[in-house]
């Protein structure tokens, strides 16, 4: 099976506008008269929701920020009483107050469906065996993947996070054909299954990779050595979760669910929309969500919208690689830098394993960038000065990659830490 | 004649030579000589050891990175000259020498560890020059 909903995924552009404005124009007034916090920013700027009749009205109504979460947590964004409400996640709240979000039964049945339109892009069927190493619990990862893959009724194995030596013994013993984790916790598996020599003793293959952003050349480096095909799949915990947008078979670009989501990319300094191909803030409003419908949400990833259809024959705009986060972006000597540039770079120097930490620091009001990178494991020098030229290419390729100088630092292997969830790979220090 | 000698990568850190030598000596690895090459924020441990591809796959089982490499082992008597003379016989044969280190045994005897652009060159030399070679059966 090629397509799960194929009316939806290939529908015509014109009728996917009729069908996106008919719903924005409900989704308006139901948040007017339910949400205390869209009503006032509606009367303050004099929107009247009744105007709301076409998508293209979308760029005349305001944004809502990760601020407004917080600010009405935990359920003063709600659009449906609690009795309606059947599930609760939240973030972790790392930055503040986690924010809360909460589905109707409606809303867990779209969200399944678009996962289960979102493993069917990467080939998943009935016939696969899918280990969820997402976290299962208030993450929206686990639980999400999870009722999509039964969904399209695959046998889930609902392994949760961590436990690397669990996960490789059912990988052998159940014969996963499928699984579904972050792309830094799959490179990690991959060298585990490398290490131990167990490459043919699995049956893996294809990967649905998502919550954390990550190169072309990590995709490679993983799908080369576990022989699979290996697919991004998109989401945030505010807008649904994982499969907001999905990569296909083509593997250039993610599809957004645009029935569901409809995307927009925003110059994040104006908040005016970018024509796309352009590089900005990526924004959603959620159109059927019942009981968190989110109005122009600034997700703070950054990437491009491509519109031209795409060779799978679906017609669904497709995002861009996540160039990184408005706010994970370093600004260092005035240059903004992305760590999955830094990531890029490491991947084609074969004497050290992708496993970096950057710190920023500032020094004498310079700002100074040093790269920690591991060696490999198979030593290949016993000469200091082939270990400097190392450093020396890393060097430069780091500069004509990001466009500034960075001092390299050699670590000793898997002494930099690895991550069984998102990846800690960049130390601040200005912000002391 | 050719012995074989270990470089491990080593960062800069307290401890972290203690660390090395304590997994040898927890697998009874004993280390006949060595030396430790240092650069700024990291360093390069050479060492021979008696059973080197043993000693290796421990270390590579700690997570260090290890590399295995041909070197010479000269016996030298443990007096004043003798190593001048061995030097001189490579230099009048035009071997370079890219890193040598050395220990003295009790016996009088020195060895002295090294590793030249051109290896089996450097052991014809020292051999047609009746300079003693240490084989790799000799390491204790």
């Amino acid at each position: 099976m090629k397509y799960w909903r194929q009316d939806i995924e290939c529908i015509d552009r014109e009728e996917l506008v009729k069908l996106q404005s008919r719903r924005l124009s409900e989704m308006v007034k139901r948040i007017y008269h339910n949400v205390p916090f869209y009503k006032n920013l509606f009367d303050q700027k004099g929107i009247n929701p009744n105007d709301i009749k076409d998508i293209s009205q979308l760029n005349e109504l305001p944004f809502t920020t990760k601020k407004d979460l917080r600010d009405n947590y935990p359920f003063g964004l709600f659009a449906v009483p609690q009795s309606e409400v059947v599930r609760l996640h939240a973030s972790s709240g790392t930055t503040g107050k986690p924010t809360v979000v909460g589905c109707t039964k409606n809303d867990l049945e779209m969200w399944s469906e678009v996962v289960a339109r979102s493993l069917t892009m990467a080939g998943i069927t009935n016939r696969d065996i899918m280990q969820v190493a997402y976290g299962y619990g208030l993450f929206t990862g686990g639980l999400g993947i999870h009722y999509g893959v039964e969904k399209v009724g695959a046998s889930v194995i609902p392994i949760s996070t961590g436990n690397t030596k669990k996960q490789l013994q059912l990988m052998m013993d159940f014969g996963s054909t499928a699984i579904a984790c972050t792309p830094s916790y799959l490179a990690y598996l991959a060298e585990s299954i490398e290490e131990n020599g167990v490459k043919d003793k699995i049956k893996l293959k294809r990967a649905v990779c998502g919550a954390e952003p990550w190169s072309e050349e990590l995709r490679r480096h993983i799908q080369e050595i576990l022989g699979i095909k290996a697919f991004n799949i998109y989401g945030l915990s505010e807008v649904i979760g994982p499969g907001v947008a999905m990569e296909c078979e083509c593997q250039n670009g993610s599809h957004i669910h645009e029935d569901h989501f409809v995307p927009e990319i925003i110059n994040p300094e104006t908040g005016d929309v970018l024509p796309y191909g352009e590089v900005g803030e990526l924004v959603f409003t959620t159109l059927t969500k019942e009981a968190m419908p989110l109005l122009r949400y600034r997700t703070r990833d950054l990437c491009t919208l491509n519109i031209e259809k795409c060779e799978c024959g679906r017609t669904l705009v497709r995002m861009g690689t996540i160039l990184g986060r408005s706010d994970d972006m370093l600004i260092i000597r005035g240059v903004n830098v992305f760590p999955s540039q830094v990531e890029s770079v490491l991947m084609d120097i074969y004497e050290t394993t992708p496993n970096y930490v950057l710190t920023v620091d500032r020094k004498n009001n310079l700002d100074t960038l040093e790269i920690k990178v591991e060696i490999a494991d198979k030593f290949w020098t016993t000469e200091i000065r082939e270990i400097e030229n190392l450093k020396k290419r890393i060097a430069q390729s780091v500069q004509s990659t990001l466009g500034i100088s960075a001092v390299i630092k050699l670590a000793e292997p898997h002494t930099l830490s690895r991550s069984e969830g998102k990846a800690v790979r960049v130390i601040d220090n200005r912000k002391k | 004649m050719i012995i074989k000698q270990l470089s491990i990568f080593l960062e800069d850190k307290t401890g972290s030579l203690a660390r090395v030598t304590g997994i040898l000596a927890q697998h009874g690895i004993n280390m006949s000589a060595f030396c430790v090459a240092d650069a700024t924020d990291y360093g390069i441990l050479r060492m021979v050891v008696a059973r080197p591809e043993l000693a290796s796959d421990i270390l590579r089982n700690h997570n260090y990175s290890v590399h295995i490499n041909d070197v010479v082992c000269l016996k030298l008597k443990d007096v004043s000259g003798s190593l001048n003379k061995a030097l001189k016989v490579l230099s009048d044969n035009d071997i370079c020498i890219d890193y040598m280190y050395a220990y003295a045994s009790t016996d009088g005897v020195a060895i002295s560890v090294m590793h030249s652009n051109d290896n089996n060159r450097m052991i014809e030399v020292l051999q047609n020059n009746k300079m003693e070679l240490m084989p790799a059966s000799e390491m204790l």
